[in-house]
């Protein structure tokens, strides 16, 4: 027997309300509902990081998010990055630029990530920067390319030079 | 200017860090159906009955079809060219589903429904009654007699024996004064975690099936599908998205053969097959894991006199690529070390493990892993740096290898060496970790390589373009070999630009996409063959095409072809490089010419019948905490002679991973088993300990750039190579740090401590 | 898409408590990143749920009349490590659950999901158990606190009355137990994120005025035993010992006459000892200099 629930968010801006079926996941709402396909599937158990997402600033995994806690919620995911016509965030920019980017199945989820970084408004060591990225998984990259992107943009943005 | 050599941003990056890039999920129809599959829950049964009673009464279940449904013809899965000698195809050895259960995750049934929760609960539903047999988990335990019979035209699971003698071993050791050094090594199980799990979707258009999958080699894949089914591989088209990573898990067909038979089950409506991660650890392919026996003899002057290789390769339930891998394996010794008198062989053997596949490195890290421990051991033995006894020993410049052809025309290894040694400062590390007491220690480790690129003699190399000259003037291509996140769509457009002489690689529209009812035959992304084998191709086809556009300018200009040439997108005089006309004005008039109109195209395949050598190590500074039984890496440099560089940044991001991937393969990789049951133990991202940020030093990558002679590029292997020599570097590098040789990976906590008490470097008292 | 029979959302504690009453078999999903991974393995497939997970009233951590932590159930991880409360008084507990998982995870995993499930490796477990923390539970009876020692029942079953409506409401963490306190938590994964503890031991210790002696002192283990556990013998060498090495050897060995690791694939016997010894040296020796005091 299904059970449904309306649920009323902001996602990407956007004031949006929706029947879901209160057995979905957020994952699920935001891939089927909304075609947020940027937000992608890799363990849906909280272990890889692609499916991550911000709520009210703070990075989920949406895969191990009920859809329903979405009520009243502030939303984001990589798609709001992009700016109307098309621009890039400096941080996606520096993805591109640092080729942090391979096969791309596990960008979308680093890069919000990186936002809630960078939305911080501190500088952080190289060591920290690890911490706060190690909830992501990547096969290609060794992180190292990631990393660097994550850095240079957090110096651009404090105005500082960046020591390597 | 050159389109060459520069790293120019990916051409599908944009769309990568926008999140727009479709990948098989995300084109699956709304109304497709989940197939889930139930898969054994015993290492080695037979079905006796699947009572799919309650499964069918769950609403939203379709179907369930079960082992005893399926065609009863076996076919092969490797991602290999088909070969017209039937003694050099592929083992065909596993059907859509199986009734003899050969590993704990085995496909025996299937279930369709319209929800993925009704094809869950259906699959949590079936009740399965198994005749249980005894299992094998261990490749020479297989092989012993009265060992369980996996498959029953294997004797004694041996898949396949292959060996090669050089000179006189025998003798040769008899010869006094050598130092015998001997050792076994061993690799563990691991698994390639693509962060996207393999997936595929099937529909049935006009009688034909269609399949959209996470894919290496779609091309290859849709044979598999024929041979499958039973159709002819004409009726199955295989489309390939962008996909999530690869690593040689998808250079196989995985579950595109089941998909599509499920598609013909239900009157081919859209169904769609998603691994979860947990079936990606045991029901798609893993590494072999490989244990070697190696025996060194060394003459007074470090020099190696004779060399005994023994390897037994653990192939798993299935043969998959079966063989190959050992053989490669086995194969490199007498190249990296060449000596006069040699023995080899290598057995694969079936056990009641998941299926080994290909996985990059294809052998070669089981294989440098053991070799390079070996000659540390050895260099230790002779009272020698390391480094110093590889110089010694280590393949010649000039060296050539008869079988591929391949030639060692630079002295690649001792000038990556050379670099490598300088960025990491070796000499003095190695100076200064000489003599350390304390807890905690460091140490510094080389480790080094070989690879070949692409696969010829051994199996066909073939390569097949076609460009399209758009009204704009820019150039559609498309190619067999397949972006999977290494770059190879972005050295591509960089290769034809140059070829064609464009102004810009963006002027040339990569078709990223492979489609096998439009695509030209390829292979696909595998044996770190991409730049090298599509370089013949996009040449060969450039200059097609270039013939065809100067022979249409002929009629507009009035100068002779010859006189002519395309610089920066305009066609120029040869003698003063004077602009003649743009290829935009020459596209539109050819197409748009009331008399004579013509799409000027070009298609060429190549067969190409070369190798090549490449070559790179690893440098390891580690620190080990020997109370807390813990390594890490501090430092890491890998230095590759792969040829010319097409895009440096993609080739040192590409270096990157595979060092990432050895770090893991080193320190923390390993799929466990139940030795009671035979049951995966660890078989999700939790618990199998990949890599995080946090576990890496920065990695270095370096190159040597000696152009390969035998490319039209300069090109060689280097997908693979980085994943090759980091595990024996972090050993080595443990090795100078403890004085403790470890031979068996992965170098986790629990081996140190197993190690570190043996050698009385640790007690609690 | 989860296995859900049936999701009961509360609105307020008491409205947890009535609904906890009406479904005595429904499961309680706090932050559910144990929970709905349960869930999707099959362990609790097709059960019906009770979410306290908006909640709001249960978040946040303040100092109580008494001047005890107070730390409302369903505060997260990364909140309990920001919190100025934590990091002025009782930077310890901060430090363990900031080696909770991933980032992620610390943002959606709370502190009574991680005590609630009753497992041993809980990150927060052996610094609470250090720490003599209190738990409160909310019933239709009223509040009912209890050590956190006595919470812990078994492995993976805790003091929760269900057949009372009871929910658990907060973590009190005493002023005994943090004043002029010092700690250090160390977690052994097989690697630095991502990770269960192999094994996690919490120290914490309290000089005398000069500095020279230990007044008192606390560790406790997960991973040592089928749930969280203080190990006396350890204690009682280090309390009014002077900050010696000899007696932080011998604090350290022990602890093995305490603790009950047990053999699993996950790590031997052997292994957790040998590293349970390390991991007392390193801890009380990092508690003691945090504390201010020289070890001689």
């Amino acid at each position: 027997m299904s059970q449904y629930k309306l649920v009323h968010c902001n996602i990407n801006g956007r004031d949006v309300e929706k029947m879901v079926d209160v057995r979905a996941s957020l994952t699920d709402m935001l891939r089927n509902d909304f075609r947020l396909l940027s937000v992608k599937k890799g363990c849906e158990v909280g272990e890889c990081g692609a499916c991550n997402v911000l709520i009210d600033g703070e990075a989920f995994n949406a895969c191990i998010y009920l859809a329903v806690w979405a009520e009243g919620k502030h939303i984001r995911t990589l798609e709001g990055l992009t700016g109307p016509n098309g621009e890039l965030s400096d941080i996606q920019q520096a993805f591109l630029d640092e080729t942090a980017v391979q096969c791309g199945f596990c960008t979308p989820g680093f890069i919000m990530t990186a936002v809630e970084i960078l939305e911080t408004g501190k500088l952080y060591t190289d060591d920290e920067l690890r911490k706060l990225l190690s909830g992501h998984l990547c096969r290609c990259t060794g992180y190292e390319n990631i990393l660097r992107a994550v850095k240079k943009t957090m110096y651009r943005r404090l105005g500082k030079q960046i020591d390597f | 200017m050159s389109k060459l050599g520069i790293s120019e941003p990916r051409i599908d990056g944009y769309d990568k860090v926008t999140g727009r890039t479709k990948y098989y999920e995300d084109r699956v129809p709304p109304d497709a159906l989940y197939v889930r599959i139930k898969h054994a829950e015993r290492a080695h049964a037979i079905v006796r009955a699947i009572d799919s009673t309650k499964a069918e009464a769950i609403p939203g279940v379709v179907k369930v079809l079960s082992c005893f449904d399926v065609p009863d013809w076996p076919f092969p899965t490797a991602g290999h060219p088909w070969s017209m000698d039937p003694g050099h195809q592929d083992v065909a050895d596993r059907q859509l589903l199986n009734r003899h259960v050969r590993y704990w995750g085995d496909d025996i049934a299937v279930v369709i429904a319209e929800t993925e929760l009704a094809a869950v609960q259906g699959v949590r539903a079936l009740e399965v009654e198994y005749e249980e047999m005894p299992f094998v988990l261990d490749a020479q335990k297989a092989m012993e007699p009265g060992a369980p019979q996996i498959h029953e035209r294997f004797p004694s699971n041996i898949l396949k024996h292959t060996s090669y003698r050089k000179g006189d071993y025998q003798s040769a050791i008899q010869t006094p004064g050598l130092v015998k050094v001997e050792g076994w090594y061993e690799t563990p199980t691991v698994q390639h975690c693509h962060i996207e799990n393999h997936g595929c979707f099937a529909y049935m258009e006009n009688g034909r099936i269609t399949v959209v999958s996470s894919t290496q080699i779609p091309h290859i894949v849709r044979r598999i599908v024929g041979q499958a089914l039973g159709r002819p591989w004409a009726d199955i088209q295989i489309i390939k998205p962008y996909i999530g990573g690869g690593f040689g898990n998808k250079q196989d067909a995985l579950y595109e053969p089941l998909c599509a038979w499920c598609c013909t089950q239900v009157g081919g409506r859209p169904v769609r097959i998603d691994c979860a991660r947990e079936e990606t650890f045991v029901s798609n392919r893993v590494r072999h894991a490989i244990r070697f026996h190696i025996v060194t003899w060394l003459r007074p002057n470090a020099t190696i006199a004779a060399r005994k290789v023994e390897l037994w390769s653990n192939q798993g339930a299935y043969a998959s690529h079966g063989h190959s891998i050992a053989a490669k394996a086995v194969n490199s010794f007498p190249q990296h070390y060449p000596c006069d008198n040699m023995e080899g062989d290598a057995w694969t053997v079936y056990t009641n493990r998941p299926a080994a596949g290909a996985m990059r490195g294809y052998g070669m890290p089981q294989a440098s892993f053991a070799d390079e421990s070996n000659i540390d051991d050895c260099a230790a033995a002779m009272g020698m740096d390391p480094m110093e006894f590889r110089q010694l020993n280590i393949m010649p410049q000039g060296f050539h290898d008869s079988f591929s052809g391949n030639t060692n025309y630079y002295d690649s290894y001792r000038e990556c060496m050379a670099k490598g040694a300088a960025l990491i400062d070796y000499a003095r590390k190695r100076e200064e970790y000489s003599h350390q007491s304390g807890n905690l220690r460091r140490g510094i480790g080389v480790a080094t390589f070989w690879y070949n690129t692409a696969v010829y003699p051994i199996s066909l190399e073939t390569s097949s373009n076609r460009m399209l000259l758009n009204l704009d003037g820019t150039v559609t291509m498309q190619c067999g070999e397949t972006e999977i996140g290494q770059g190879a769509d972005t050295a591509f457009a960089q290769m034809a630009a140059e070829a064609l002489g464009l102004a810009s690689y963006r002027d040339v529209h990569v078709v990223s996409c492979q489609d096998t009812d439009i695509t030209p035959t390829g292979l696909g992304a595998y044996a770190s063959r991409q730049t090298y084998v599509a370089g013949f191709s996009i040449r060969q086809t450039a200059e097609l095409l270039k013939e065809k556009i100067l022979n249409y300018a002929q009629s507009l200009t009035r100068q002779s072809p010859a006189c002519m040439d395309i610089v920066d997108g305009v066609i120029v005089r040869k003698t003063d490089g004077s602009a003649l006309m743009g290829l935009q004005e020459l596209a539109m008039t050819a197409q748009y010419n009331p008399v004579h109109s013509e799409h000027l195209t070009a298609e060429s395949s190549y067969t190409i019948r070369n190798n090549a050598y490449s070559f790179g190590c690893s440098f390891a500074e580690v620190e080990v905490d020997l109370a807390l039984c813990k390594a890490q890496v501090i430092r890491m440099v890998n230095v590759h002679d792969c040829g010319s560089l097409i895009n440096p940044a993609l080739a040192e991001a590409q270096v990157h991973g595979g060092m990432s991937m050895a770090i893991g393969f080193g320190l923390s990789e390993q799929l466990l088993f139940d030795e009671k049951t035979g049951r995966p133990l660890n078989n999700n991202l939790l618990d199998y300990k990949l890599s995080t940020c946090m576990d890496h030093p920065n990695l270095e990558a370096s190159f040597i750039e000696n152009p390969e002679p035998s490319s039209p590029y300069g090109t060689k292997a280097l997908g693979e190579p980085p994943a090759c020599s980091g595990a024996p570097a972090i050993r080595n590098a443990i090795l100078q740090a403890t004085g403790v040789a470890i031979d068996q990976l992965p170098l986790n906590p629990h081996r140190l401590f197993a190690e570190f008490t043996k050698a009385g470097l640790i007690h609690d008292s | 898409m989860y296995d859900i029979k049936a999701l009961y959302e509360a609105e307020s504690v008491s409205d947890a408590i009535r609904l906890r009453l009406a479904h005595p078999e429904a499961q309680i999903i706090a932050g559910g990143s144990d929970v709905l991974v349960q869930m999707r393995e099959g362990k609790r497939a097709g059960k019906e749920l009770i979410s306290i997970y908006m909640l709001d009233e249960l978040r946040g951590v303040r100092l109580d009349e008494d001047d005890n932590i107070r730390i409302g159930s369903l505060t997260s991880f990364s909140h309990i490590t920001r919190d100025p409360i934590i990091q002025q008084h009782c930077s310890v507990l901060g430090e363990a659950v900031d080696q909770v998982g991933s980032p992620q995870i610390r943002n959606i995993g709370t502190i009574g999901g991680n005590t609630c499930n009753g497992v041993t490796s809980a990150d927060s477990a052996s610094t609470l158990h250090a720490l003599e923390a209190i738990v409160e539970l909310t019933g239709a009876d009223g509040v009912r606190r209890l050590p956190i020692h006595d919470f812990y029942i078994k492995a993976g079953v805790v003091d929760i009355r269900a057949e009372a409506g009871e929910i658990q409401t907060a973590i009190l963490i005493p002023k005994e137990s943090y004043e002029n306190c010092y700690g250090k938590y160390i977690k052994y994964g097989m690697r630095n994120a991502m990770e269960i503890a192999s094994l996690g031991c919490s120290v914490n210790v309290r000089l005398s005025p000069d500095k020279k002696y230990i007044r008192r002192c606390r560790i406790a283990y997960g991973v040592a035993g089928p749930v969280p556990m203080r190990v006396p013998s350890a204690e009682a060498v280090a309390n009014g010992s002077p900050l010696t090495r000899e007696m932080i050897d011998e604090f350290a060995l022990a602890v093995l006459l305490d603790i009950q690791p047990r053999d699993s694939w996950r790590a031997s016997k052997a292994f957790r000892q040998h590293i349970a010894v390390e991991m007392a040296r390193r801890a009380l020796t990092g508690s003691i200099e945090r504390a201010g005091g020289v070890i001689v």
